[in-house]
């Protein structure tokens, strides 16, 4: 009798969930939950209902408001975003008609779609799931397939519990050896896509992997995860192990536990074949800054800005060879589904703890990833850190991640924060953003300038 | 959806790398919960010298006059990238734009396009650049895309092709496949059940 060839963890996901392969070469994929938002996902459900097509099982659809939702304290539907309410009232009524469940504006679980889905066990090991929004790969942590889709594909799943996809190329992403002290799962994702590029992962589904990935604990990895789709790649994994199901077991939605051989079969067999591979040295690695308008513009914060296209030079004002460290900051932002879980802001107020805001500093915020992490980082008196600091603490929501016509700086303002896109414009028109992880927002927040936390962690010990 | 067969228009150029959607359609211009009122909003950041004016940026290549009724846009790599936003595809057709040919497209933005009758088309970079600023005529039959004298072709996959050619509606499609959905979840059902929810909404 032959072995069975060993299998990538991506193909053993995607043959357990192929309900056929049509004749043109796509297949007919089961999806297992759809996550939606009140961005897009009043239009998708609006759609629907004109169209006459019920949801498929609603019990596996979920929605929530965040990112549009005002994140001051004691907030109701209005928003700062002008005409924003609509699409948060629009979502509630949609929802409802729909028969989904929606964590709403003051729901006790309401938070960012990628933080509560983890919280309340919706997402699972080996699962599909999906939602029209890009950070969706941040959930492929807890070992699930978990991408990004727009708003028709969004219909298409609830509509039928399916997608149509061209099968993905694998890819591993293997991060051998230790990350120094001061270097994050935040630093291990713009190392990546600095070193291959903000398209280096088109096409492919990517599996992370290696003694620096196996290392981080689960909240790190949604972190690691979350950057899948700034590198173009479709999903971004983690096989899961003892610390996801020790992390998933109990939640509300998922198993009580997972001691069935089943979740063992979860990972990649030894010997299997990827379709590319990126091995990096985890130990090498330094906490990296932005210094462009693009995730793949990175670069190690003691490093000089490389040459990169002078588009980006002049959108951002640092020209190649300029010293990143001692950049003047106007804003420091802490929040998103990259970087406000609860081990975030424990790591960042550490580092803040009798330390101030410089007065240079604008605005400096802290806004948690749900309103989960906000009570658990009261209860542990991390608002009360924060606030003693200077950081003004606030409500959950994707808040200052995008500019959606709220919270407004000058043009050629620069911002520090622990977000995940960079892009021009991003956080408001001629807004200058350095993404870097919370560590770096509350080293540079302090010294009003970007600084190298790794500095500033020394100065605490002694 | 409409579907695409052949398209002969100006091709207009906006040869940067990594075009993300936030600068295709910013979250600010995307003031209503439905799918239209999104093309004064396309590449505001680019397009106006003041936006909240809407006074146009004469440098923006959007605003050349010969751009003016252009229905092919040429971009660099990684087009469409950053945010899943739908409304980045649905304000290029409310603004008539039908085609993308760039160098490599980001995945949910290229579905996107296909999902709304907009062709996307990877060429070569160096292919991509010869084509600025010409009359195009492209067949998506053929797989062809014909500038004067030059013939080039492109590849893309069959369904999409097919979905574009006849303006499917993928969704009726896929519904067609009702019982074997069915049959698959009633498996599933047994060796996954734990994927399977009580309603509590």
């Amino acid at each position: 009798m032959t072995q069975p060839a060993p299998k990538t963890l991506f193909a053993k996901i995607w043959d357990a969930h192929r309900i056929e392969t049509g004749s043109t070469g796509s297949s007919l994929v089961a999806i297992d939950r759809v996550f939606l938002h009140e961005r897009t996902g009043a239009a998708a459900l609006k759609s629907m209902a004109a169209a006459g097509r019920p949801v498929h099982d609603p019990a596996r659809v979920f929605a929530v408001m965040d990112h549009i939702v005002d994140t001051r304290i004691g907030r109701g539907d209005g928003t700062l975003m002008e005409g924003g309410s609509a699409f948060i009232t629009e979502t509630r009524a949609a929802a409802k008609a729909a028969g989904i469940m929606l964590f709403d504006v003051n729901d006790p679980d309401q938070g960012i779609t990628h933080v509560i889905s983890p919280e309340l066990g919706i997402v699972l090991p080996g699962v599909t799931l999906v939602a029209p929004d890009s950070h969706t790969c941040t959930q492929g942590a807890l070992g699930a397939l978990a991408w990004g889709i727009g708003s028709s594909e969004a219909e298409h799943a609830m509509a039928t519990g399916t997608l149509r996809i061209e099968k993905p190329r694998t890819m591993r992403v293997t991060f051998t050896g230790t990350l120094a002290p001061g270097v994050t799962a935040k630093d291990m994702a713009l190392a990546l896509i600095a070193a291959h590029g903000a398209g280096g992962g088109a096409g492919h589904a990517v599996e992370f992997a290696g003694e620096a990935v196996e290392a981080l604990e689960i909240e790190a990895r949604m972190t690691l995860c979350n950057m899948a789709t700034e590198f173009s790649a479709m999903a971004g994994f983690i096989a899961p192990d003892a610390k996801t199901f020790a992390y998933l077991a109990g939640r509300r939605y998922a198993p009580a536990h997972f001691d069935e051989p089943y979740w063992q079969t979860l990972r990649s067999d030894e010997g299997a074949v990827f379709d590319a591979e990126i091995v990096i040295d985890a130990s090498s690695l330094a906490p990296m800054v932005s210094w462009g308008t693009s995730p793949q513009h990175s670069m190690p914060i003691d490093g000089a800005v490389p040459q990169g296209p002078q588009r980006a030079h002049d959108y951002i004002g640092l020209e190649a060879g300029a010293t990143m460290l001692g950049t003047p900051i106007d804003v420091a932002f802490i929040g998103s589904c990259t970087n406000a879980r609860l081990s975030d802001l424990r790591r960042a107020a550490a580092l803040v703890k009798g330390h101030k805001v410089s007065p240079a500093i604008r605005k400096a915020l802290v806004v948690p990833g749900s309103s989960a992490v906000k009570r658990a980082a009261e209860a542990e008196g991390l608002d009360a850190i924060f606030t003693e600091a200077g950081f003004e603490w606030r409500a959950s929501g994707c808040s200052l991640c995008f500019f959606a016509g709220g919270e407004r700086f000058p043009e050629g303002s620069r911002t520090i924060s622990s977000t995940n896109r960079n892009f021009e414009g991003r956080q408001g028109p001629g807004i200058r953003t350095h993404i870097a992880s919370p560590e770096t927002v509350i080293a540079s927040a302090i010294a009003g300038a970007i600084a190298d936390p790794r500095e500033l962690a020394k100065e605490t010990a002694q | 959806m409409t579907p695409f067969t052949t398209l002969c228009s100006i091709a207009i150029p906006i040869l940067r790398d990594n075009v993300d959607t936030d600068a295709i359609i910013p979250s600010r211009e995307m003031k209503s919960t439905g799918r239209t009122g999104l093309a004064e909003g396309l590449f505001a950041p680019w397009r106006y010298s003041d936006v909240a004016a809407r006074v146009p940026d004469p440098t923006f290549e959007l605003n050349r006059s010969e751009a003016q009724g252009g229905q092919i846009i040429l971009g660099g790599a990684n087009f469409g990238c950053g945010s899943s936003r739908e409304h980045a595809v649905w304000a290029l057709v409310e603004y008539g734009i039908r085609c993308v040919i760039a160098e490599s497209f980001a995945p949910i933005f290229r579905a996107n396009c296909i999902r709304n009758g907009v062709l996307p088309i990877t060429l070569q970079r160096s292919v991509v650049d010869a084509l600025a600023w010409h009359q195009l005529e492209i067949d998506l039959a053929a797989q062809t895309v014909r500038a004067g004298e030059t013939n080039c072709t492109f590849t893309i996959e069959d369904e999409p092709r097919t979905m574009l050619l006849e303006g499917l509606d993928v969704i009726d499609l896929t519904l067609k496949a009702r019982d074997a959905i069915a049959a698959w979840t009633d498996a599933d059902r047994t060796a996954r059940p734990w994927v399977y929810l009580e309603k509590t909404a």
